[in-house]
């Protein structure tokens, strides 16, 4: 029978949840790394035992772990993370020039078929790479030369890379995000970039449509149709049919289009699920009811899904990299909280169960399909 | 031999329970002690100081013989008793809450 693993990200450690195919009684390992503020943890597609954690305190640095056994044990690769020639500048909270300074890494994305390579999104903003399963990093630094990238600026979370799509079909294409500069896309494995963010609106910005400083909070596609994305921005949840090139809002009749996570059903590329959050000011549920929005026509007309998760007196928040989906024939949609909860839908949302409950704040979740 | 006591989190990235004793060339300094560190346990690079600048990290301290050195020249000598092993040097991650 299939199983599922959970790999979850929190302010304290990291945890591991598995449990067999049914996804109804689970095994919660943890904490890896106690006390680490644990931003990411993901599997390698072309290897699932090969894991790969972003492990972090302020007081220590960064570390990379990584795992040959599905978690069972860890070691410590590569951090050295130092930007490709002379970093320049981007711009400060106040608009002043500000000095490129690595802080942490956010995303860790594996490739789909080497094990052994793996890019990492950092703050501050930029993509960097290793062949060689982690022992050495170098940036693609394309990318923060870009020709805006003086003129990127920090959300108050920090200017981070957070979002890493590798297409499925076109193996040189990589898509990324960034707050608060928003997305960009790479036709040629990552040694070029341009932004992708004609159709987004954001009134914080003096110029609202300009080309860069969009506040974009996750961006998420179908693997069977990886020209199709969607976006969930500081405010509104968009969709382009071209691969970026241009947005449209299919915010439709959510009750906040403000929000963090976004992501696909496992077997249908219109089935679409975020999370509504009151405000930019306010990080929580509208109305203290913690509900899961689906659209089954790729945006537009959301439904609200309730079924065992809390609806009153709920004000936790769900952070752009807490949301993923497994692949079982029943697609399985997992997310965790700011209050520590990882909640399971084994039945494509209809129905929710807590797996558990008092984590620390929820960072990032990740979900392999095994055999 | 110079004996040095990390934070737990770094004993714990080092695989050491307690204090560790090191060989150090030369004058025993900060800029010493750290290089017999990283030089002992490489896996701790980066997470007292800069990898490049070698700039103390902020909420990293080094106390030893009842003193403050994190605000010293990273070459001023450490005290005799230190530099003998009579007195341990301290890594200590700064007080905070969360």
């Amino acid at each position: 029978m299939s199983q599922v693993r959970v790999l979850v990200g929190t302010k304290k450690g990291a945890f591991i949840l598995t449990s067999d195919g049914t996804r109804s009684r689970w095994k919660v390992d943890g904490p890896h790394f106690g006390g680490w503020e644990i931003y990411h943890v993901k599997g390698s597609p072309a290897d699932p035992s090969r894991l790969y954690a972003s492990q972090s305190t302020s007081w220590f640095g960064q570390m990379i772990q990584r795992s040959d056994d599905g978690g069972k044990s860890w070691a410590p690769v590569g951090n050295t993370f130092t930007y490709d020639g002379i970093a320049g500048t981007h711009q400060w909270y106040d608009g002043t020039p500000h000095p490129w300074e690595f802080k942490r890494v956010w995303h860790l994305e594996p490739s789909r078929t080497d094990p052994d390579t793996v890019y990492a999104g950092a703050e501050d903003a930029a993509l960097f790479k290793t062949s060689d399963g982690g022992k050495s990093w170098s940036e693609l630094s394309g990318l923060r030369k870009h020709g805006s990238g003086p003129r990127w600026q920090p959300g108050a979370g920090g200017m981070c890379l957070h979002t890493i799509l590798l297409d499925p079909v076109d193996e040189k294409r990589i898509f990324i995000a960034i707050s608060a500069a928003g997305c960009f896309r790479s036709d040629d494995g990552g040694g070029s970039w341009k932004p992708i963010n004609r159709g987004l609106r954001s009134e914080f910005m003096p110029d609202p449509t300009a080309e860069v400083g969009h506040c974009v909070h996750r961006i998420a596609l179908h693997p069977s149709r990886p020209q199709v994305l969607f976006m969930q921005k500081h405010w509104d949840v968009m969709r382009s049919d071209d691969a970026g090139d241009s947005w449209r809002e299919v915010s439709g009749n959510l009750p906040s289009d403000f929000g963090f996570p976004i992501d696909v059903h496992a077997h249908e590329p219109e089935t679409v699920y975020v999370v509504p959050i009151l405000s930019d000011s306010q990080h929580f549920p509208p109305d203290g009811r913690l509900r899961v929005y689906r659209t089954r026509t790729g945006g537009g007309e959301w439904e609200a899904l309730t079924k065992g998760l809390p609806q009153r007196n709920c004000f936790v928040n769900v952070l752009r990299d807490a949301m993923a989906v497994d692949s079982l024939d029943s697609c399985g949609v997992y997310f965790g909280t700011t209050g520590g909860q990882v909640y399971c839908s084994a039945d494509s949302g209809d129905t929710w169960k807590a797996i558990v409950r008092d984590l620390p704040p929820v960072y990032s979740v990740e979900v392999q399909t095994l055999p | 031999m110079i004996q040095v006591i990390l934070p737990a989190h770094l004993k714990n990235l080092a695989r050491v329970s307690g204090p560790v004793s090191l060989e150090v060339k030369g004058v025993a300094t900060v800029r010493s002690v750290l290089d017999a560190v990283e030089g002992a346990y490489p896996v701790l690079l980066g997470t007292l100081r800069d990898q490049s600048t070698k700039k103390r990290r902020a909420f990293v301290r080094f106390f030893a013989d009842g003193r403050d050195f994190s605000l010293e020249a990273d070459d001023f000598p450490l005290p005799e008793a230190v530099a003998s092993g009579r007195e341990p040097f301290l890594v200590i991650g700064a007080i905070a809450g969360g």
